[in-house]
């Protein structure tokens, strides 16, 4: 055990204004970047501002961004650091930040609301419901999101481009469409909703240029972008890229009654 | 006094975890305009810390499963201290709740034959908890707050308005239950990021706040589990229930400390893992009680055969109730065989590839990956008990879910009381959620749309007396009364840290008679210098302030711990007392029931020494025949007296 | 509530930049504060394409020293004009007449080279390395307008699977020369130099990043939504997910590999270097 006092830079303000505070602060053996605030927040700074929950990367509540990096606050070990590093912490810069190190992540609730939820398949009663696992694999994965909205913070898209927040449903939400297409129930189909279509159409599939970043910060360590963005990007193309799927539907529009 | 912003509602429901959750989606769904409130984010509640599964007799792995059985283990795991018809009720409903998620888009592990896959767990007979990998309770919460995201949908295509029918009030925090008379009216709330006040009146009210765990040193709980809801329901007048009774998870990291008490699933144990001691002995073996001594293993190999052959052999020792495990872990470190850290050995690296393990337990390889850089599925873990779940909480009707003695209020969840008696099994939370939030959110629905034209109405001088007591830390600045030397304000984070510290080691895992009266003393204590809680800053999200009010809750249900315990002179379940170490059959049909000493809720006149809280005895309801006869005689000689008997 | 979900606030009026400095942004002026040396990836990436590029459009346009019994450059094959040097047995068809004057290289470059440009691991590279867009993860991007591929020309990325379907003949065509490779230089069967092992390495990297290709997952079970009622695609998808998984790392193997293919041939064809034979 041996403890030493590092030098932390922490962002505090609010949406008028602020900056880096410097902060020096006893660091622990085996100790995480939440620690440290909660140390501040203690022995500081008893009004700083900071959002967590379960301290053990399960619920997704304490992101921010540490050495420019998005992390969770609980899940960045102090030991990563050297101990001359100074540390800065800042609130998620993709966002509206509200005080110090909380931003305002309503963009993601937003969002969310846009995707249209699971279509339950008519005349399947609770209980008989069957599925293989090889087909709840892939959703199962992209369930296992957190919903930190680090991805959704660190993608260009939205982050570098206010404007294009209304168009852009972002690499987790996308994921969800992913998620329900590949739901071997899912039956939005039937019910006349194409979610490979309306991927492009209206949550902005388009958009994304697959750069990866929402897969290098994903602390869950879904694939995102190899298995739901780009799988969507492709279903979307057998929707409205495919001359063969093209053609038959030009020829079906001809023939009513078909 | 400014005006304070009101709304007005059918169904108000506090927490947002899986009981608060399916609650409000069964009162929207019976037609009341129903409005969630949580201290944290939509989706963020501590029900998705819950990892092994839900507990329902589908009886799709082992057929021979059944609610009867279900029950059966779920009393046996109480110590028959169980609301018996809670207990049936939960046991007999699980089933449709685990497979309502499914139309709702939940993706549960698979059988091979494309149903629900269930896993074995600690007290169950049968392999029985519904899971998907070790993040059941992400599932569960993810699949609860979709739902609510498309029936919010149905409602902007009706209304145009996604908030019309059902509203989640993200980040804001309950601090009173108002009421009319007797009957509820609405709650004080007020937000977290802004600090400003509101009032949400309606006539129902469901609690569904979960626990008490923040009140200990060493918890698996977030900091949102500070006691609101039990406070909220004694505040109102509604009483608690055998508080004395917390769960000490057996198996929660002990290093590093800044992780110390992190939940470690019991899946570990129930996919193959043993527990071992500084010397390398499967120790449990030597810690099978008396009541348990046929349905468990005797010998390691029979022990590892179950898990092959479940149907002929019997299972080992490291899947009892928790109570016990976590019992004898305890005994172990105290006799001096314990891990480098203070734990014991908890390990599956010599059990299974790490290729299973990896796919089993992602999340543990994660944990100790990321948290503790220990590769599970080479080495050992370090493991010790962790405060994780209280099975006291507020006294309800069994069928209603609503709380005794309060019109309009109902609980669910961790912070109903009753349903698990003693000692809760694993697994049997996250149906209890299901089961008890669609019943309160069904009876609270009922409730408000049967009082048309009656409502009651929120009174402003209460509106302004919970403004008074919310502001109080902004102004704590002066020397406490009688108090000559001006000191400062007591620091709010030093408090709740010397409050956990007395909880753990006063009121902690083994319960001693001087140590409990002490602890009463340091919270009389602590009580006084809470009153001078003062915080700087403003109201703008300042968790400071939250502590300072959250500290009010704590003290108030950490006093209900202590005095209950003190006054329960046996050991079962969730309660041992090393002067009375063992279970007392006469005991079984004593409830304990907390209430507040001073009715009308104002906490300042409350005399030091005597406290806040007044415990009274109640005897229980004799169990059913029928269901009684689900038991074997010779077992039920060992819980029940003798005049319960031959009743 | 702030944190809920009503409609947004526009961006505010205290920056005049927008993005990560935009007005309702915590106020940070840095572009970010990465303190890692990010700038190492995008910056060994365009270099690496950059170097290619160069290389490639010297090969293709020289129009000379691409065959040297019985060796054929990958950048020349198959030779779809009347100007291609004569390969005995070689993948010659003389599909363009006299008329066509330039490199033969040309006309067949082009399926590999839009296989590889609309590629999703290659547009990842070059939007980063040479876009700027983003140049790494939270650095912020120069750009004052962003439409991503939504529009012309940049939606034209969807063809890719077209491109696949072009690619696989091509790699066929590659393959055969390898098989070709096994003659020596009188076209006598049952011979190996060291340029047939620089072929054989080379044709299954290229099969294998072909293979890898996202379309390719796609169409081989990827599209399913019951893979229960598809175990041969099923396996098939998994295999090439498997291979998937490496797509960056096959993405540039198969690059190098190719223009080391080529530069053997040239060194061979221009004389500076003899093959040595095997057997």
């Amino acid at each position: 055990m041996s403890s030493y006092e590092a030098r932390f830079k922490v962002w505090r303000g609010d949406v008028g204004g602020g900056g880096l505070e410097d902060f020096g602060v006893e660091v622990n053996d085996g100790e995480v970047v939440l620690d440290i605030i909660h140390r501040i927040q203690a022995t500081q700074a008893p009004d700083l501002a900071v959002r967590w929950n379960c301290k053990a990367g399960k619920c997704g509540s304490c992101s921010a961004e540490v050495n420019g990096r998005p992390r969770l606050l609980c899940m960045t070990r102090m030991s990563v650091f050297t101990r001359e590093e100074t540390i800065t912490v800042t609130p998620l810069r993709a966002f509206p930040v509200v005080r110090d190190l909380v931003t305002d992540v309503g963009f993601n609730y937003t969002k969310a609301r846009e995707v249209p939820a699971f279509v339950p398949p008519e005349g399947l009663g609770p209980g008989e419901y069957r599925m293989m696992q090889e087909d709840v694999d892939r959703s199962q994965e992209f369930r296992k999101c957190i919903e930190c909205f680090l991805c959704q913070d660190t993608c260009h898209v939205v982050r570098d481009h206010e404007e294009n927040k209304s168009a852009f449903a972002g690499p987790r939400f996308l994921m969800r469409v992913a998620e329900l297409d590949m739901h071997p129930l899912d039956a939005a189909g039937e019910s006349g909703l194409d979610r490979k279509r309306t991927a492009q159409d209206e949550h902005g599939l388009g958009y994304c240029n697959i750069t990866k970043c929402c897969t290098e910060v994903c602390p869950e360590g879904i694939k995102i972008t190899d298995n739901a963005l780009i799988p969507l990007k492709e279903r979307a193309v057998d929707r409205k890229y495919d001359p063969l799927v093209w053609l038959g539907s030009k020829i079906r529009r001809r023939s009513p009654g078909d | 006094m400014p005006v304070v912003d009101r709304q007005e509602w059918d169904v108000v429901v506090v927490g947002a975890g899986g009981a608060g959750l399916r609650a409000a989606i069964e009162a929207r769904e019976r037609g009341a305009r129903t409005a969630v409130i949580c201290k944290s984010l939509f989706g963020k509640a501590h029900t998705v810390m819950a990892e092994g599964g839900i507990a329902a007799a589908m009886g799709n792995v082992n057929s021979g499963d059944n609610w009867q059985v279900h029950f059966r283990d779920t009393l046996r795991g109480g110590k028959f201290l169980n609301q018996w018809r809670m207990a049936e009720l939960h046991a007999q409903e699980a089933p449709d709740r685990v497979w309502e998620l499914e139309t709702w888009g939940a993706l549960f592990d698979r059988t091979a034959d494309g149903r629900i896959s269930q896993r074995n767990f600690g007290g169950h007979e049968y392999p029985r908890l519904a899971h998907v990998g070790d993040r059941t309770g992400l599932e569960l919460i993810r699949t609860l707050q979709q739902k609510i995201v498309s029936l919010q949908q149905e409602d902007f295509k009706e209304t145009g308005d996604y908030e019309s029918r059902l509203k989640v009030y993200q980040e804001c925090t309950v601090t009173r239950i108002l009421k009319e008379g007797g009957r509820v009216a609405g709650t004080f709330c007020y937000e977290r990021e802004s600090g400003r006040f509101f009032v949400l009146e309606a006539p129902s009210v469901v609690v569904a706040t979960g626990g008490i765990g923040k009140s200990f040193k060493v918890t698996s709980n977030s900091w949102e589990y500070t006691g609101d809801g039990h406070a909220l329901a004694l505040l109102a007048g509604a009483p608690l229930l055998n508080m004395e009774f917390v769960q000490f998870h057996p198996t929660g990291m002990v290093w590093p400390p800044s992780v110390k008490g992190i939940l470690v699933t019991e899946s570990v144990r129930g996919d193959g893992g043993v527990l071992r001691n500084s010397e390398g002995e499967r120790f449990m073996f030597e810690y099978i009680p008396d009541v348990f001594k046929e349905k468990y293993a005797q010998s390691e190999e029979e022990g590892d055969r179950w898990y092959e052959d479940p149907d002929h052999n019997r299972r080992p020792p490291e899947l009892l109730p928790r109570d016990e495990v976590a019992r004898a872990i305890n005994a172990e470190v105290k006799a001096g065989r314990g891990s480098p850290h203070g734990g014991v050995f908890l390990d599956v690296s010599t059990r299974m590839p790490a290729e299973v393990i990896r796919r089993r337990l992602p999340s543990m390889y994660h944990q100790f990956k990321e948290l503790a850089d220990v590769d599970i599925t080479a080495e050992a873990m370090e493991v010790g008990p962790t405060c994780h779940y209280v099975m006291g909480g507020i006294a309800v009707e069994s069928d209603t879910a609503a709380a005794r003695g309060v019109p309009g209020l109902f609980a669910a969840g961790e912070v109903a009381g009753g349903m698990h008696g003693s000692n809760r099994l694993g697994g049997n939370s996250l149906s209890d959620l299901l089961v008890f939030g669609r019943r309160a959110g069904l009876h609270a629905a009922q409730y408000a749309t049967g009082l048309t034209g009656d409502r009651p109405a929120v009174d402003d001088v209460q509106v302004d007396a919970a403004a008074a007591e919310a502001l109080r830390p902004f102004s704590a600045e002066g020397p406490a009364p009688g108090v000559q030397d001006g000191r400062p304000p007591e620091n709010p984070y030093t408090l709740h840290q010397e409050l956990q510290q007395a909880m753990n080691d006063l009121v902690g895992i083994i319960r001693r008679e001087a140590e409990m009266e002490t602890a009463l003393e340091k919270l009389a204590d602590l009580r006084l210098r809470a009153r001078r809680a003062g915080v700087e800053g403003h109201r703008q999200f300042n968790p400071g302030w939250h502590l300072a009010l959250d500290l009010r809750n704590m003290l108030l249900v950490s006093e209900c711990v202590a005095r209950a315990a003190l006054e329960r002179t046996e050991s079962r379940g969730g309660h041992t007392r090393e002067d009375h170490p063992a279970m007392d059959r006469a005991w079984r049909r004593v409830n304990l029931l907390c209430r507040l000493t001073d009715p009308t809720g104002g906490l300042a006149a409350t005399d030091p020494v005597r406290g806040q809280i007044d415990l009274v005895r109640e005897t229980t309801e004799p169990i059913r025949p029928d269901l009684l006869a689900l038991f074997e005689k010779e077992e039920l000689v060992k819980y029940l007296a003798e005049e319960e008997l031959y009743e | 509530m702030a944190t809920g979900t009503e409609p947004q606030p526009k961006s505010g009026v205290r920056g005049t930049r927008g993005g990560v400095r935009g007005g309702t942004r915590a106020a940070i002026t840095a572009p970010h504060l990465r303190t890692d040396r990010w700038w190492l990836a995008p910056a060994a990436t365009a270099a690496g394409l950059l170097a290619f590029v160069v290389y490639s459009t010297w090969r293709a346009f020289a129009n000379s020293d691409y065959y040297a019994a019985p060796y054929v450059s990958p950048f020349y094959s198959p030779c779809l004009a009347e100007n291609c040097e004569p390969m005995r047995g070689g993948p010659n068809w003389e599909l363009f007449g006299s008329w066509w004057g330039l490199s033969p290289a040309l006309l067949i470059l082009i399926f590999p080279l839009g296989f590889r440009l609309t590629c999703y691991y290659y547009r990842k590279a070059y939007y980063r390395g040479f876009w700027a867009s983003p140049p790494a993860c939270a650095v912020a991007e120069p750009h004052k307008k962003y439409t991503g591929e939504t529009r012309f020309p940049l939606i034209v990325q969807n063809v890719h699977r077209y491109f696949f379907y072009a690619a696989v003949p091509v790699a066929g065509i590659l393959t055969y020369d390898t098989v070709l490779a096994f003659r020596d230089e009188e076209y006598a069967w049952g011979h190996m130099g060291l340029g047939t092992l620089v072929f054989l390495v080379n044709i299954t990297l290229i099969w294998a990043y072909t293979l890898s290709c996202h379309s390719c997952r796609h169409i081989v079970g990827g599209k399913l939504k019951h893979f229960s009622k598809h175990p041969v695609r099923y396996r098939a998808w998994q295999f090439v997910g498997r291979l998937n998984a490496r797509h960056m790392q096959l993405a540039w193997a198969s690059l190098i590999s190719v223009a080391l293919a080529d530069f053997y041939v040239y060194l061979l064809a221009s004389g500076a270097f003899d093959d040595p034979t095997l057997f």
